[in-house]
């Protein structure tokens, strides 16, 4: 369309407007930009053999690693999983195959609830559930705490994936005299498998990086731990304490602690694109 | 994996099935009738699945009561004049929470106004300008910036954002824009303006996901009527688009408030935690979520850590409220096609 057509205020105003979605577009892009590149830059500089196998060093002594902080992160992110990927599953297939009526509705709503609780609220309320009771910080309340924040996310995935399962499907298996619960195991739940695990990939990417949960619950820790009932470090946690200290040598830490735990959610991600755009349904083209 | 889907359970052949199937069909093979055990295995699946959609229910209700449990002695030693009250004197025992709704609120909203337009903008831009080719992998990098950890973003803030805020952008709003008040006082770098800029950062890939969703489910007979009337592109998008997607799109920010108002890491690392109410946005604030990220393990005296756990609680019920006030907006126009946060 040219100016002289629909008028020079309407040419120009449509120009504009597209100038400024444009101009957007690339705003979003510069800190997204600068974020990785800095940590990138800031990170490998940092990172050495001794980031992955030793632990923190004392401050003033230069060296140590965080190599307990990925193994608590990796411990803690076990327990969460262990927890949530069968309470996520289980309420999503109860919401996809039994939940039509009203209670179905009430636990959609209590999942949306639970999915927008501050994290933070979520760490005081697991130190009041667990760690007042049990009188000391430890690795399970850390990993109840994430493994609850996976819940919604799973569950509602879960439900979708199921959804999109034909009912012929079903009706098939169930005409062939299959019992209901087996056609749900080995039908509906095995065509949705791919979209559910990566349903269950995000949530892990998205509770991975929380902090907050972690600061009344596994609390950090500057050895090593593989009990349960102890404190444990984390990595997102270590990092924020290391952000935070006044002192050049864990600054660089902080940043060689923030690109691993960047490479691995933004591999997560990547990998359940890719997964996702080879279509969640088995058997579907 | 060929584990074989349609071969028969074993369990069929239990003695109960046969002599209970015998009974009715005598003719019928038994190895066919799985109504008894299946029956009782399907009662017993999906009471299994029952107790984890209650579980979902009982964690909320355990929740809350431990929240309310925790701060009753700070309710009833304060009452309402808690969310009133301007000191915060952990040594004399006196609890105001008005300082650290202040600043959760004026941070959210500051961020809200630098990230609505952003985020609104990206979606138009995502779904109508860009190049086919770019979309893909514009909405993947959106994706990643959805993905960063709060933690990371409050780190990239103490090292870059910071300097940059200190040294070029507030020494520029205080020349230009000091005479309205906002702009005054010592530029320390740490603030109200970087954190509610790095929130911003934050909330616009939710934004942006959200009205894309809701600008795809205008049905298209409305562009095909705007354009057929003559309309340019963009006022096709103003009153084809964006007029039918309004309400959906009001959700997708009151969504990403909701995401604001509980943020804590970046913002703690970033607002200068000073329990105060100043009009200049380059003092230092506090808010809700911080203030407990920051004390709540300091807090030795019970009526302390119960005034923390009552800011826990009202934030949580003021997150509840808007979220479900968001979630109404988005379905009215999805219906019910749930919104996808990616």
């Amino acid at each position: 369309m040219n100016a002289s057509y629909i008028g020079i205020r309407r040419y120009l105003v449509n120009h504009l407007a597209t100038a400024l979605s444009w101009l957007a577009a690339a705003l979003v892009l510069v800190p997204l930009l600068a974020i990785f590149g800095y940590l990138v830059y800031r990170g490998f500089g940092s990172l050495d053999w001794a980031f992955f196998t030793q632990i923190p060093k004392p401050v003033g002594e230069s060296g140590g690693g965080m190599a307990n902080a990925i193994v608590g992160s990796a411990f803690i992110l076990l327990i969460a999983s262990c927890i949530g990927v069968p309470l996520g599953v289980g309420s999503g297939i109860y919401l996809a195959e039994y939940g039509r009526g009203r209670f179905g509705h009430l636990v959609r709503f209590t999942a949306d609830v639970l999915n927008g609780i501050p994290s933070i609220v979520m760490g005081i309320a697991i130190y009041a559930l667990v760690v007042i009771r049990q009188k000391h910080f430890s690795a399970f309340a850390g990993g109840l705490a994430l493994g609850i924040m996976m819940v919604p996310t799973i569950a509602r995935a879960t439900e979708g994936m199921l959804l999109m399962v034909p009912q012929a499907l079903r009706e098939a298996a169930l005409g062939l005299g299959i019992p209901k619960w087996r056609t749900t195991i080995s039908i509906a739940l095995r065509t949705a498998s791919a979209g559910i695990i990566t349903g269950i990939m995000l949530a892990f990417a998205r509770v991975a990086g929380e902090t907050a949960p972690l600061l009344f619950t596994a609390f950090g820790n500057s050895f090593w731990n593989m009990d349960p009932t102890q404190p444990t470090a984390a990595l997102p946690l270590q990092i924020f304490v290391f952000a935070i200290s006044p002192y050049e040598e864990w600054h660089r830490k902080a940043w060689a602690g923030a690109l691993v735990l960047v490479v691995l959610i933004v591999a997560a991600v990547t990998s359940v694109r890719i997964v996702a755009s080879r279509g969640v349904l088995k058997g579907s083209h | 994996m060929n584990s074989p889907h349609l071969k028969m359970p074993s369990f069929s052949h239990s003695v109960r099935d046969e002599a209970a199937g015998s009974k009715v069909f005598p003719t019928k093979p038994a190895s066919l009738i799985t109504s008894g055990s299946g029956n009782s295995m399907d009662q017993l699946f999906r009471g299994a699945l029952l107790l984890s959609a209650v579980s979902v229910l009982a964690i909320v209700v355990l929740i809350v009561s431990q929240l309310y449990l925790q701060s009753r002695l700070s309710i009833h030693q304060f009452g309402w004049s808690f969310f009133k009250g301007q000191n915060w004197d952990p040594v004399a025992g006196d609890f105001g929470a008005l300082p650290f709704i202040f600043g959760t609120l004026v941070s959210s909203m500051l961020a809200l106004a630098i990230a609505v337009p952003l985020g609104v903008g990206v979606a138009i831009f995502m779904n109508e300008m860009c190049p086919r080719p770019l979309r893909n992998v514009f909405s993947y990098l959106v994706e990643l910036l959805a993905a960063i950890p709060s933690v990371i973003y409050g780190l990239w803030g103490i090292f870059v954002l910071v300097p940059l805020m200190r040294q070029f952008i507030e020494p520029f709003l205080a020349k230009h824009f000091g005479w309205t008040g906002l702009f005054t006082g010592p530029m320390y770098g740490i603030g109200m303006l970087p954190a509610s800029v790095i929130l911003a950062i934050m909330i616009v890939p939710f934004i942006s996901s959200i009205t894309r969703e809701v600008m795809l489910a205008v049905p298209s007979p409305q562009r095909e009527a705007a354009l057929a009337l003559g309309a340019t592109r963009w006022e096709m998008l103003r009153i084809g688009v964006l007029r039918n997607a309004r309400v959906g799109i009001m959700g997708g920010i009151v969504l990403a408030l909701g995401r604001a108002l509980g943020e804590t890491m970046a913002v703690t690392m970033l607002i200068g935690n000073r329990a105060e109410i100043a009009k200049s946005l380059f003092a230092p604030g506090y808010t809700m979520a911080s203030v407990i990220a920051n004390e709540f393990s300091e807090a030795t005296e019970n009526l302390y850590l119960s005034a923390l756990v009552e800011i826990g609680l009202a934030l949580f019920l003021v997150t509840v409220i808007v979220n479900i006030f968001a979630q109404g907006l988005i379905w009215s126009i999805t219906r019910g096609n749930t919104a996808r946060s990616h």
